[in-house]
């Protein structure tokens, strides 16, 4: 155990956990590097390349090492960062990337390979011979490479997504966020504070600062108490403000349960959408560390972070209380590890210091002037070499804090093209002026690192940002506090021969650096891809500066003249689960259900869904062993008695106004305003560009009064259309639209039965042939009162009526019919049945209006008024579509027992299969019960001139070909005379 | 994107359905001569300016209006938005 004491953890409350199989005890507070380091676990994984032993380097998001796989079964979670993995009792956290034990990898072999490993090696490698890539290579690195693995199995938590607006949106709750939201609270602003840690504070729990000669963690509370006291601020920890979208849209997830074994009846995560007026960025900065000789063995990590474990884990990064801590250092930050360190009882060698001048602040050695050159230790840091005036000693030490300076987190000012600018003070970029509107950076987000500077930081950007949005907020009183000494020097990099790391995760050294500067991959977006450094999880959050400035050193330019590094959302990674936010399996998307959905499941039905509608496909009975029996039956009850059939889902609109007609005139190629009340006519709608577009009904109920339909794939979709050409092209007409289709269930009572079984259910009206002939529609009261729209019109073909009442009544009403029809034959149908049906009457759906085909084409040439203008009517006349000479047919196998493949395409007998010879495609094909054959609808060249005539169907995908004969395309009643009579 | 509708203040962009540009209400007249060829250039020819572009956004989730709305491409600031209606309708006074 290597605890010191003090420290923001709870030891009242022990938790036990196993990192690979391994029993430990860590406590409240505990992040799970934290415990691991606490029990003396250095080593936490290996790398992503070489397989190289690798411990914790950093103490917060910026984590690029110790990556481990977190829970097991389902919820196995790969390439979870130990920093931030809060500790639970019970919590199961294995090693990732290596195979065997994690202290005997086998493939570390991969690292005595590495010069075969460089730069850009799987461009140079895996070339050749070329088929060896797919079936060799790819499969092989990919088992190699990758980090964790996936559990391969649902996801069985439940995520949210939310929406929030505010005032001031506070990013980071460190000093200067804490400042912001105290400001912006009192002066009554709508305030949202975020966090991605789970306490408030960020570096002031690191850091041994005082506030008002006290520990920061009593001014912190004091603060938290007051925020939370205050109704117009909303404390959010545990959430990560990862991008910055158009007008003030900031996306962030709030891990709702990631610190608990299960979520219970809590969501895992939640997805926020929050509009804020103005923002403060106050992310703080990452620490970057300084490549030297093997720095990447466990136990060498950012000095910041030691100052971290030590002072808010109370931790000692060493394997054993007795191993000696280094310190190396280009600044005065690294001296205040020493000195935390030392003030906590742990044992410190001293400070090496690059600068001849060294500082000393306490009681420490200083080694001023040196570097440090190598290191040692198989599993775990024992000993370090420090150079001096050329003059090399080896030092046995446990853990090694590296301190070369500290980056400001500019990740979202630079998510809007806003490009940081260098800072040649502080050694490192800052937010440039042009970055997200709205978004204010402050403290060490912009270089003002120190307490004293970031808290009135903080509270000026919240009075500047609040100002913009007419908020007078007055300046609050801060705590006292100081500016720890931060003078730096520019050393990037402590040169030699062997390997240096500057991107842990994607093992990319120093040499890979100057490769691909050799092979003149020099712009940093080409070093990026030639290296892969910067990518992956941390997205070079330690190492991006470090690599800029070797390439700077190598190129002889200077570190802005060399390249920006700039970010783009996320700013750390966001599972794809919560950018879901829950909507999966049957939520992801809206599922319609039509009126009659409860009670065609009651029956048994099979459903299919159709856009987002759900509906009936077929009503199986008891003895029915195939789905063909089932829809052959249906499609003969329909023939031979009367069925029911719910066509709700096709789209309704009502439109009223007096100049209705001239509207829909406009609309529909074919005229409607002349359409006398009382009556229905088939309308066909065009696109702009000439294709047909959309087919229906319009009902004219009154001289103002239309009911127009369409198809249900097309029902939102028209009418938007209807309400574009309305409110945008001719605003002048008097007409109001409205869709009413979730507003009337819609019943199809279809067959020779039909008049006989509404007879039964409408309130004395005259349903003769006289009173209420085919395409008559009319408003009508049922079952002894209920307000009913009865429209005869027939898809199917037969005496047919479909008829609307308001759609909570459509269950009640097809219990009536199947109740009133017993001795009718009353058949329920589907969707399948619809299907055969109107393709034995011939008459066009989806397949056929397709956007391809047009109203010729069709056999509807002559719906398209040349009286007057429509929308299409113009380009519909263009030569080439005018000219075209495919038409509509039907098409009947030779031998009536062989299907007709949809999607075949016809070809004249005998003659070559090319595209030339192409002669038309079957659209539609099904099983007629009626003829006993299978049938088809196609389009064919001359069809309309070519009954009779037999063609080759070929299917070459699946090597059919079969003889058909053309027919029309109305293959029962072609007269008509059955919906008539 | 916020978009702020003429009724009914900011509203979020997620609201709307993106139609394109406004030369869209400025159908040719079917009647004129080379009435095709004006409809060719209305139904397949668009501009896309890089900086201020007027376009058609629909209100689908909320009132169901016709919205002119006036962005910059490049920063995807919006500097207006307008009802369609009113505006075709003050164009034909």
């Amino acid at each position: 155990m290597t605890r010191l004491a003090g420290g923001l953890i709870d030891r009242s409350l022990p938790l036990n956990f196993t990192f690979d199989g391994k029993a430990y005890t860590g406590f409240q507070g505990d992040t799970l590097a934290s415990a691991l380091l606490a029990n003396g676990v250095q080593l936490m994984g290996r790398s992503f390349k070489y397989h190289r032993p690798r411990g914790v380097v950093a103490a917060g998001s910026e984590e690029p090492n110790a990556l481990v796989e977190l829970r097991s079964g389902a919820r196995q979670e790969p390439n979870t960062r130990a920093t931030v993995a809060e500790l639970f009792d019970g919590l199961a956290a294995r090693s990732q990337n290596h195979i065997g034990p994690l202290d005997r990898d086998f493939l570390a072999v991969n690292d005595l390979l590495s010069p075969f490993f460089a730069a850009g090696f799987y461009y140079k490698t895996f070339m050749w011979p070329k088929a060896f890539w797919e079936k060799l290579y790819e499969p092989a690195i990919r088992k190699a490479a990758g980090l964790g693995s996936l559990s391969m199995l649902p996801d069985p938590d439940a995520y949210d997504k939310g929406f929030l607006h505010c005032d001031l949106l506070v990013v980071g709750g460190g000093a200067a966020g804490l400042a912001a939201a105290l400001t912006a609270g009192r002066a009554g602003a709508e305030v949202i504070l975020a966090d991605e840690d789970f306490a408030l504070g960020g570096r002031l729990l690191a850091e041994s600062d005082l506030l008002d000669e006290t520990e920061a963690s009593v001014w912190i509370a004091t603060v938290r108490a007051e925020l939370d006291s205050l109704p117009n601020v909303r404390i959010m920890t545990r959430t990560t403000v990862f991008g910055v979208y158009d007008h003030g849209i900031y996306g962030a997830v709030e891990r709702v349960a990631d610190h608990l074994p299960t979520p219970g009846d809590k969501v895992r995560q939640t997805l926020w959408r929050i509009t804020a007026k103005r923002a403060v960025l106050a992310a703080g900065a990452t620490e970057r560390h300084i490549p030297f000789a093997d720095n990447d063995r466990p136990g060498v990590m950012l000095a910041g972070a030691m100052r971290a474990y030590a002072n808010r884990w109370a931790v000692s990064p060493v394997k054993r209380e007795a191993d000696a801590i280094a310190i190396f250092t280009n600044g005065d930050d690294g001296h205040r590890t020493a000195m935390d360190l030392i003030a906590k009882g742990a044992k410190v060698l001293g400070v090496i210091d690059v600068r001849q001048t060294a500082p000393r602040f306490g009681d420490y050695e200083v080694f001023a002037g040196a570097t440090v050159t190598g290191t040692k230790g198989r599993l775990g840091l024992n000993a370090i070499e420090i150079t001096r005036n050329g003059r090399s000693e080896w030092h046995p030490v446990g853990a090694l804090g590296v301190a070369g300076g500290w980056n400001p987190n500019v990740h979202l000012a630079s998510h809007h093209r806003g490009r940081p600018v260098w800072n040649a003070d502080l050694l490192s970029f800052v937010p440039g002026a042009d970055g997200p509107k709205g978004l204010i950076p402050a403290g060490a987000a912009v270089g003002k690192g120190g307490t004293e500077e970031a808290l009135a930081d903080g509270m000026n950007a919240a009075i500047t940002a609040l100002a913009g949005i007419g908020i007078v907020a007055a300046g609050i009183a801060l705590p006292k506090a100081a500016n720890a000494a931060a003078e730096q020097v520019a050393f990037w990099h402590v040169p030699g021969k062997k390997r240096a790391w500057v991107d842990f995760q994607n093992d990319v050294t120093v040499k890979d650096i100057a490769l691909a500067h050799k092979e003149n991959m020099r712009p940093v977006e080409h070093l990026k891809r030639w290296t892969t450094l910067g990518m992956a999880t941390d997205q070079g959050k330690t190492s991006n500066i470090s690599a800029l400035a070797v390439m700077a050193e190598l190129t002889g330019k200077s570190i802005p003249e060399t390249g920006t590094t700039i970010f783009r959302p996320p700013y750390t990674g966001v599972s794809l689960s919560v950018l879901g936010g829950g909507d999966t399996g049957t939520t992801f998307r809206p599922r319609r259900l039509t009126p009659t959905h409860h009670w065609a499941e009651a029956q048994g039905a099979e459903f299919v869904e159709v856009g987002q509608w759900m509906r009936a496909q077929y009503f199986p009975q008891a003895g029915e062993t195939h789905w063909r029996q089932t829809v052959d039956r249906e499609v003969l009850a329909v023939r031979s008695g009367v069925g029911l059939c719910d066509v709700t889902t096709l789209g309704k609109v009502d439109v009223q106004g007096r100049d209705a007609g001239e509207f829909l005139n406009r609309l529909y190629a074919n005229m409607m305003g002349t359409l006398k009340v009382g009556m229905v006519r088939y309308g066909l709608m065009l696109r702009e560009d000439g294709h047909a577009y959309d087919d229906g009904t319009c009902a004219r109920m009154a001289q103002d009064h239309y009911v127009v339909t369409t198809t249900t794939a097309n029902a939102g979709l028209v009418y938007r259309q209807m309400e574009f050409f309305h409110q945008c092209v001719w605003p002048e007409l008097d007409v109001q639209l409205i869709s009413t289709t979730d507003a009337w269930a819609q019943i199809a009572v279809a067959g020779p039965n039909a008049r006989e079984l509404l007879s039964r259910v409408v309130d004395d009206f005259d349903l003769s042939n006289e009173a209420f002939p085919f395409m008559a529609c009319a408003e009508l009261t049922i079952c002894q009162g209920l307000r009913a729209r009865l429209f005869r019109i027939s898809f199917s073909g037969e005496l047919a009526y479909e008829i609307a009442v308001p759609a909570r009544y459509g269950q009640a009403l097809i219990e009536r019919l199947m109740q009133k029809g017993a001795d009718l034959g009353v058949t329920p149908y589907g969707t399948e049945a619809l299907g055969v049906l109107r393709i034995e009457k011939g008459h066009a759906a989806g397949s056929e209006l397709n956007g391809q085909t047009t109203a010729q084409m069709l056999g509807l040439g002559r719906m398209v008024s040349p009286k007057k203008d429509s929308i299409g009517a113009v380009m519909s006349r263009r030569e080439g579509l005018a000219a075209d000479r495919r038409r509509l047919v039907g098409l009947k196998p030779l031998d009536a027992g062989t299907q007709i493949m949809a999607g075949s395409h016809l070809f004249t007998a005998g003659a070559a299969q090319t595209m030339e010879t192409d002669q038309g495609w079957v659209t539609s094909s099904c099983y007629s019960p009626h003829l006993q054959s299978y049938i088809a609808l196609g389009f064919l060249e001359a069809g309309d001139a070519r009954m009779g005539e037999v063609l080759v169907a070929a299917n070459p995908l699946e090597g059919q070909e079969m003889k058909v004969e053309v027919v029309s395309p109305h293959f029962v009643d072609p007269e008509g005379g059955r919906l008539r009579d | 994107m916020l978009i702020p509708h003429p009724l009914l203040g900011l509203r979020d962009s997620q609201e709307f359905t993106y139609l394109g540009d406004a030369a869209l209400m400025q159908r040719p007249d079917p009647a004129a001569d080379g009435a095709e060829a004006a409809f060719c250039d209305y139904v397949f020819l668009r501009d896309n300016p890089a900086g201020v572009h007027r376009e058609l956004w629909f209100h689908e989730q909320g009132d169901r209006s016709w919205l002119v709305v006036t962005r910059d491409t490049t920063t995807h600031e919006i500097l207006g938005a307008e009802l369609a209606s009113n505006l075709k309708l003050g164009a034909a006074q």
